[in-house]
């Protein structure tokens, strides 16, 4: 067992393991905040498929976090009004089901990215970061002036929706869900890396000619890879949406990009468990600084440029050691 | 609409259009000269804002909160620059983002330590405030016209500075192959110091300007540095001129698309239908022109080839 492997199951012992000790003592504040780890970890393993295996710089993944979060938001408050999504061409019904919703979440978010996808990776570096955060201002700008959802309110829905055998609105239960769902992403992100489909990838970031040459087209290895980050990350914004039991147009914003990334990179960019780890660690620092100082966002921005600046691997390359792998 | 309300809001167009060239020059030369994407300009601007409302509330004079204004952000610029951006500059764009997102953090809650969560107010001085009539009988404040003159003049000097002055010439000679200027004997670390605080001086500048017209708060500097960004990926990176003309047009673009979109909607929709979707659609109006630019030419209006 290699050491990054016993610092990812390490990880995932401390995820499980805090919130089921929480459990037993009867702290569902602390097992919310586990929750919301996981969520968090599962937005950022969307973005490392496409940042750590793609080497596409997206500042504009809260796009898709916060498209997620409308399926949520859209569907259930139809259901809560019982009034129909749509009624021509035919019947169209909001839901409170959660694998109905993930499901439209996952597909709306894909699609988004695909379109997304298609325009920007036409450029690429700076153009390339650009061009995913203006996305993602316009989406944000878009969901404030749109008043049919909420607008700049935002919308509230009264019960966390339902899920098939479990009672949601348990703590523990709904965070089994999150954390089930963060496992199959990663063991999904685990497979993907291994794949031909990964391997390619991982090529076109090093050396894009050597890609083209042996005949595989880089734009379409690209467009797919961001595709599937932004589905994940939109699954997790459905996710968040329902923690919360809200959702506003501050999903959409560009510090929800940047904090998506800062996870990313606090834990490790290209590591498979970098965003569970720089998901915990942001939390953990903003519920202990966020309880000392009203003004932890200093302490985070010296920490975050320590890490950029000294620790280029992130806390798993920190814990693991370098890798030779990745560049 | 009257014709008159058409050119009120040409005019406020171009004032924000300035505005943000004031933004957009600095982080084009930066980006141009050192390769650095600086998310924390916009935090220059906030600093130069507080600066002047600082100032002028111990002083209560305009122009010393000006010059206020310019001599923190400058400062402010060259400290950032000597503790931290320069251990960026061989950094892929990754690490740039991240590190002067971190900048962002720091100086906006440093700044909220400081100044409090309230926002502060800059008045207009009263030589620079009320009406003035203009030929054809429109009336626009004196102060968004000095705004627009003050921006152009800067415009100007900036253009005469690149490609008149030695500085200029060696800001140019460090776009276009910084190893050679290096062997000439051009101290290029302390050039590019001075790039970089010339353009924390000339958002602390644009800060302290709108911050009389708007509240000065912490946070005030994100959507500005948002549509700077814009700008210069619109007119290509590097480029003074494609930032001249990519701020006009965004300006433009964005405040005659509040006033006519929902007016083009009227005609095949009905009234209130028409003002929702129309002001919508305004509003996400300039990052749909930023992705029509980028699609149709991937480096910018002016962006040569890097």
């Amino acid at each position: 067992m290699s050491r990054e492997r016993m610092v990812n199951a390490a990880l995932l012992a401390l995820l499980l393991g805090v919130p089921l000790w929480a459990w037993a003592t009867d702290e569902p504040f602390t097992i919310t905040l586990a929750t919301r780890v996981a969520i968090l970890a599962l937005a950022g393993v969307g973005l490392n498929i496409a940042l750590g295996l793609g080497g596409l710089v997206s500042l504009g993944h809260a796009a898709f976090f916060g498209i997620g979060g409308y399926a949520m938001g859209i569907l259930a408050s139809h259901a809560q009004s019982y009034t129909p999504l749509m009624e021509s061409p035919f019947l169209l019904e909001g839901t409170k089901s959660m694998p109905v919703i993930w499901l439209v979440a996952l597909l709306a978010s894909a699609l988004a990215a695909l379109v997304i996808g298609a325009l920007s990776l036409r450029t690429s570096g700076v153009y390339f970061i650009m061009i995913t955060l203006a996305f993602g201002q316009m989406l944000y700008f878009f969901s404030i002036s749109w008043p049919a959802y909420g607008g700049e309110d935002g919308l509230s829905i009264y019960v966390r929706n339902g899920f098939p055998g479990l009672n949601t609105l348990d703590p523990i239960q709904f965070f089994a869900l999150c954390f089930g769902c963060l496992a199959a992403a990663l063991w999904f992100n685990a497979r993907l890396v291994r794949s031909p489909f990964g391997l390619a990838l991982n090529a076109a970031r090093q050396s894009p000619e050597r890609v083209e040459t042996v005949g595989l087209g880089t734009f379409r290895l690209r467009l797919v890879a961001f595709v599937i980050s932004g589905a994940i990350t939109g699954l997790a914004g459905a996710l968040f949406a329902d923690l919360n039991r809200f959702v506003s147009p501050s999903m959409f914003s560009w510090q929800m990009s940047g904090e998506i990334m800062v996870f990313v990179i606090l834990g490790g960019v290209g590591r498979l468990y970098g965003p569970v780890a720089g998901a915990a660690l942001f939390i953990t620092l903003e519920h202990v600084l966020g309880g000392i100082s009203p003004f932890w966002h200093v302490w985070l921005g010296f920490l975050l440029l320590l890490v950029v600046l000294f620790a280029r691997g992130g806390v798993v390359g920190l814990l693991a050691g370098r890798r030779v792998a990745h560049d | 609409m009257t014709p008159l309300l058409f050119i009120e809001q040409v005019l406020n167009g171009l004032q924000f259009g300035v505005m943000l060239f004031l933004m957009a020059a600095g982080l084009t030369l930066v980006f141009g000269v050192m390769g650095l994407i600086n998310l924390a300009h916009g935090s220059l601007y906030m600093i130069g804002a507080f600066a002047a409302a600082a100032v002028a509330g111990w002083s209560g004079s305009f122009l010393l909160a000006l010059v206020a204004a310019l001599a923190a952000s400058a400062a402010a610029g060259a400290i950032v620059e000597l503790t931290v951006i320069r251990r960026l500059y061989d950094r892929d764009h990754l690490d740039q983002v991240l590190a002067t997102f971190a900048l962002i953090l720091i100086f906006s809650e440093g700044t909220r330590w400081l100044f409090g969560s309230f926002p502060l107010f800059l008045d207009i001085p009263d030589w620079l405030s009320g009406p003035v009539t203009l030929p054809g009988g429109i009336e626009y404040p004196l102060y968004r016209l000095a705004i627009i003159a003050v921006g152009l003049s800067i415009a100007a000097g900036l253009f005469w500075l690149i490609s008149r002055t030695r500085l200029g010439i060696r800001i140019r000679a460090g776009e276009s192959d910084r190893e050679m200027i290096a062997a000439l004997g051009v101290d290029i670390s302390r050039l590019y110091t001075i790039v970089f605080a010339l353009g924390a001086a000339l958002a602390g500048l644009a800060g302290a300007m709108v911050g009389a017209i708007q509240s000065v708060q912490v946070g005030m500097g994100e959507p500005v540095l948002i549509l700077a960004f814009v700008v210069i990926v619109i007119g290509g990176i590097g480029s003074i001129k494609g930032a001249l003309i990519g701020a006009l047009l965004v300006g433009l673009t964005d405040t005659l698309g509040g006033l006519l979109l929902p007016e083009a909607f009227k005609l095949f929709m009905e009234t209130s239908d028409a003002t929702a979707t129309g002001s919508a659609l305004a509003s996400m109006l300039i990052y749909i022109l930023m992705a029509v630019v980028l699609v149709w030419r991937p480096r910018g209006l002016f962006g040569g080839a890097t």
